[in-house]
């Protein structure tokens, strides 16, 4: 049995390379809500309950657009989908009873699931893990809290600070991009996924995210169809 | 401003979706696993979904207006290229954010 205080510095170590770019990013969206006027506490809600940084960052803009829920429901799907392959590879059947089961799906974010699914975390328990993620959430959502607070004592509006959602999406790509080895690397795909960008961006200024989401799966369908034929 | 019970139900809707992507597949792992479209889908769209979602956030940009992109276009060079160099997220994410926020409130301020 692992003592209390044992546990927590374990999580805090298991998670600290995690926090130190969690935290920033979550203060970051935090400023960006105190700025949109909504009162502070929402930063803490939405950071806390919706719980994924990239839908985060498009679900303020939504609202704060009034867009309807259909449209909100369809952006988290599509932003979202790729959680549905961590379950491939994220240890769950190490995590036991239903609430942690529950908690363990839950706080299922792309860091936690870069650390747990990690060669490190090869050894680690159900515990270890959901403290591991519970970390990580407290990041999230502090950092969103703090961010928030001093974003109203911030008393001039700051120009240009949502180019932090920018560089977010940006380095998230370069990530992904450089994720296999030189040679396996998807040049054309990412070539594709920029034309539909600016396709969607062009004819369907009004629907951009679901016409560019659409159209690139389509494409990649294709891709794989046509690369099936070739002999 | 948007009403409280639109912001609730707005933040349901998007917690529903979301943990559902994340703790249903548990359940239908078996199938998912053998089945190759699902495994070409997933490693093929990461790239492009970010790809897409960069471009997203600079939709209202016109280069007609270089009072706005021209800034853009300089952080996001500064972003690609921090990050092609030292591969540390924090990094490349503050320090475009910061040379963004700095050219929109100095040279190119309204």
């Amino acid at each position: 049995m692992v003592t209390l205080r044992r546990g927590l510095r374990q999580g805090l170590e298991d998670s600290g390379p995690v926090g130190l770019g969690a935290v920033p990013m979550g203060m970051a969206f935090g400023v960006l809500v105190a700025h949109s006027g909504l009162a502070w506490w929402w930063a803490s809600v939405f950071s806390g309950l919706i719980y994924a940084g990239s839908l985060e960052f498009l679900f303020l803009g939504l609202v704060l657009a009034s867009a309807p829920l259909g449209t909100i429901a369809v952006t988290a799907f599509l932003v979202n989908f790729r959680h549905v392959f961590y379950a491939l590879s994220f240890p769950l059947h190490r995590v036991r009873g239903r609430l942690g089961k529950v908690y363990g799906t839950f706080a299922l974010s792309d860091e936690a699931y870069a650390v747990a699914a990690g060669t490190r975390a090869a050894s680690f328990g159900g515990r270890r893990i959901l403290r591991l993620q519970a970390f990580v959430h407290l990041y999230w959502a502090g950092g969103a809290t703090a961010g928030a607070l001093l974003g109203t004592v911030v008393p001039a509006r700051v120009a240009g600070l949502d180019f932090a959602v920018t560089a977010l999406f940006t380095v998230l790509a370069l990530d992904a991009f450089r994720a296999p080895e030189p040679g396996r690397r998807d040049v054309a795909g990412a070539v594709l996924a920029g034309v539909c960008a600016l396709a969607a961006r062009l004819v369907l200024p009004g629907q951009m995210l679901l016409a560019a989401f659409a159209l690139f799966t389509a494409a990649l369908l294709a891709r794989r169809a046509l690369g099936r034929a070739r002999p | 401003m948007p009403d409280t019970g639109y912001l609730l139900a707005a933040v349901a809707t998007a917690v529903a979706v979301t943990w559902g992507l994340r703790a249903l597949p548990f359940a239908v792992l078996a199938p998912l696993r053998s089945s190759p479209l699902p495994a070409y889908l997933g490693a093929a769209m990461p790239v492009g979904v970010m790809v897409i979602l960069a471009v997203y956030t600079l939709r209202d940009l016109d280069p007609g207006v270089p009072g706005r992109a021209v800034p853009a276009a300089l952080a996001l060079a500064f972003t690609v290229a921090a990050h092609l160099w030292r591969r540390d997220a924090v990094l490349s994410i503050l320090g475009g954010t910061a040379l963004h926020v700095a050219l929109c409130s100095t040279v190119f301020a309204p």
